[in-house]
């Protein structure tokens, strides 16, 4: 069992109050498992996603237990994660146009980083260029500063940067968003080539792109205001989704072959409600077509099939 | 590069005869008439002969000459690095008077610039580290940075000078000395130039500390920060990386600067009758002394211009991005 999470809660501290972001989420990635983690805007994936490796000054670690290839990260301490960040948990962050210094060389920057944390610059060098052959990515970007990069070059040399020290768990997060559709899919055939080299054992793929996941995850989550609904392998959440809210994702997707501009495409009807304070029970209560009155409660995230886990009442009780 | 620079001089040649003309123009426009000044210092003189050596000294400052061709006289003059005849110090030329002022204005703006630049910068991104330091020195330095030059001059001349009389309050040394080089006359010159120098250097410390202390905030908050946060690295390494970054503007606030601090030199040089350019400029004004007036704007829009043109060249070599862009800019 690579990663092992449970009830991890972060919440924003704002002038208004508390912001409910991410409410006891629980759940493991095997090794060398890729987990696509999907919901829309402000549903706590790149809250999820980054509490495992920084938390930024307004998040506050409220509970919960992130344990790492059997050791506990301790990431409500900003310090005490700094041994862990880069080696054990790194992260290819949702800005990576501006994510290097751009008054330093790439190479310069690389090296400096790299004897900050104690390794020898010189003995990983090798490793280094045959990874930037890997991305395709001459050897020259190291002499070169970043703006004369162009973005999708920017984008490899900060993927071979984040998993430089093979991390055992990468977190990529909305890496295709900046990006044209066809440089996502090289973007995200090369994360499988990372983990198929072990650079990295496992990964959280956040992304609002479901067509992107359904491509390289093995298994996907869904995330609804702030709480799991779903998780299960690709195919299953895609063919035979059990939540409701996933189901009425997967549905509001574009299918081929139809023309949109003689059909409606569907949404969902209702707005994810204001984590400042959420409703009690199941958040996704108000939008649900099958909600009853014991959806006041919250639903426990329970594996009701072999890597299938869903959080919903209904579902038990058509399971049980 | 070369495109680049070529572009940059072509503009500092305008922009440098443009003010020139304008320094030209300014004391001509000036009410007063030099030459009468002049004369009735000398003290009383028959109507007749006032009226003989009135006629004599108009044509030979040239000043009974068409405007025009006083303009051109001027300029051709000026390729010749004449800048006239002074008529507060007649018949010294302007140019000498000028350089004897001129060493004690380089002694007191460049260490004032320089230093406070230095320690400014040093201080600021230290008050951007702690809290406590921020909350505590931050109204310091906006209300440093808003004092008048002149104000605080005074302010400094009046503890210093009158109540405590640990510094003397007016002139580069003692009027009891004859410019020489002996320990005597070097000390009397370093006291002297104490209090002018502290009143520039804290008023222009409290700029450079506030300035850096946004700057680097603003830095720290950068998406590369955060990487190399997310990424474990030292905050030593990230401060660094914000500090240097930070520079790039305080530099282009260097520049722009330059051009305040020379007026603001001239209030805290009057203020302390310390016989600079800014001193100088004064007695001319109130002599209409159009050379010398002439010749002191002249210096100081060369100085000017040269610190910008100097700040434009460190730019290109500290900011990659300045080089892109000249690339882009010649391709």
């Amino acid at each position: 069992m690579s990663l092992n999470i449970e009830n991890l809660t972060v919440y924003y501290q704002t002038l208004k109050g508390e912001v409910h972001a991410l409410e006891d989420a629980s759940f493991s990635l095997t090794d060398g498992e890729i987990m696509g983690l999907a919901g829309e805007s402000g549903c706590g994936k790149t809250t999820l996603g980054t509490s495992l490796i920084l938390l930024n000054g307004r998040m506050r670690y409220i509970r919960g237990t992130v344990l790492l290839d059997g050791q506990e990260l301790p990431i409500w301490d900003n310090r005490g994660m700094d041994e862990f960040r880069f080696k054990q948990v790194s992260l290819i962050p949702q800005y990576a146009m501006s994510a290097m210094n751009p008054t330093r060389r790439i190479g310069k920057m690389v090296h400096e980083l790299i004897e900050a944390r104690h390794e020898d610059y010189n003995e990983i060098m090798p490793e280094l260029k045959r990874r930037l052959d890997l991305v395709e990515l001459p050897q020259e970007v190291l002499k070169l500063y970043p703006i004369e990069l162009s973005g999708g070059m920017k984008q490899r040399m900060v993927m071979v940067l984040s998993t430089l020290l093979n991390p055992s768990l990468l977190i990529a997060d909305e890496i295709t968003s900046a990006l044209d559709v066809s440089t996502q899919k090289a973007v995200v055939e090369m994360l499988a080539e990372f983990r198929d080299r072990k650079f990295v054992k496992s990964m959280i793929v956040i992304t609002h792109d479901i067509s992107i996941l359904s491509q390289v995850a093995d298994s996907i989550m869904v995330m609804y205001a702030g709480q799991l609904s779903e998780k299960a392998p690709t195919e299953t959440i895609i063919r035979h989704a059990r939540h409701p809210y996933t189901k009425l994702l997967i549905s509001s997707l574009p299918k081929v072959g139809i023309k949109y501009s003689e059909e409606i495409l569907h949404g969902i009807p209702g707005k994810p409600p204001l984590l400042l304070d959420p409703p009690i029970g199941c958040r996704f209560r108000d939008r649900c077509p099958v909600a009853y009155e014991k959806c006041t409660q919250v639903p426990p995230f329970l594996e009701l099939d072999k890597d299938h886990f869903v959080a919903c009442w209904k579902e038990f009780e058509e399971h049980a | 590069m070369r495109r680049y620079f070529l572009r940059k001089i072509l503009i500092y040649l305008l922009t440098f005869f443009v003010a020139v003309t304008i320094d030209w123009m300014i004391p001509r426009f000036m009410p007063g008439d030099p030459v009468m000044n002049m004369l009735s210092k000398a003290g009383s003189m028959h109507a007749e002969a006032q009226e003989v050596m009135y006629g004599y000294l108009t044509s030979s400052f040239g000043l009974d000459l068409p405007v025009w061709q006083q303009y051109v006289n001027f300029w051709k003059a000026l390729f010749h690095g004449d800048l006239g005849i002074s008529i507060l110090q007649f018949p010294k030329p302007v140019i000498d008077v000028i350089k004897s002022a001129l060493p004690y204005d380089l002694l007191l703006l460049i260490p004032s610039i320089l230093l406070s630049y230095y320690a400014g910068n040093k201080f600021g991104a230290y008050a951007a580290r702690s809290k406590r330091m921020d909350n505590t020195l931050l109204p310091i330095g906006y209300i440093l940075t808003a004092t008048p030059y002149m104000w605080l001059g005074i302010l400094l001349g009046w503890v210093f000078a009158i109540i405590l009389n640990i510094f003397p309050i007016s002139g580069a040394y003692s009027y009891a000395l004859k410019p020489a080089l002996s320990w005597t006359f070097i000390k009397s010159v370093l006291e002297h130039w104490f209090l002018p120098f502290m009143s520039l250097f804290i008023v222009q410390f409290g700029g450079w500390a506030i300035g850096m202390r946004n700057m680097i905030i603003y830095e720290l908050e950068a998406d590369y920060a955060h990487y190399l946060e997310a990424l474990g690295a030292p905050r030593k390494l990230i401060r660094r990386y914000a500090y240097n970054n930070a520079q790039l503007p305080q530099l282009s606030g260097l520049a722009l600067k330059l051009g305040v601090i020379v007026a603001g030199a001239m209030s805290t040089e009057i203020v302390f009758s310390y016989p600079g350019i800014g001193y100088l400029i004064l007695m001319a004004i109130q002599n209409s002394d159009y050379y010398l007036l002439q010749g002191c704007f002249l210096f100081i829009i060369i100085g000017v211009l040269l610190a910008n043109f100097i700040i434009d060249i460190v730019f290109v070599l500290v900011d990659p991005r300045t080089r892109l862009g000249m690339q882009g800019g010649a391709s």
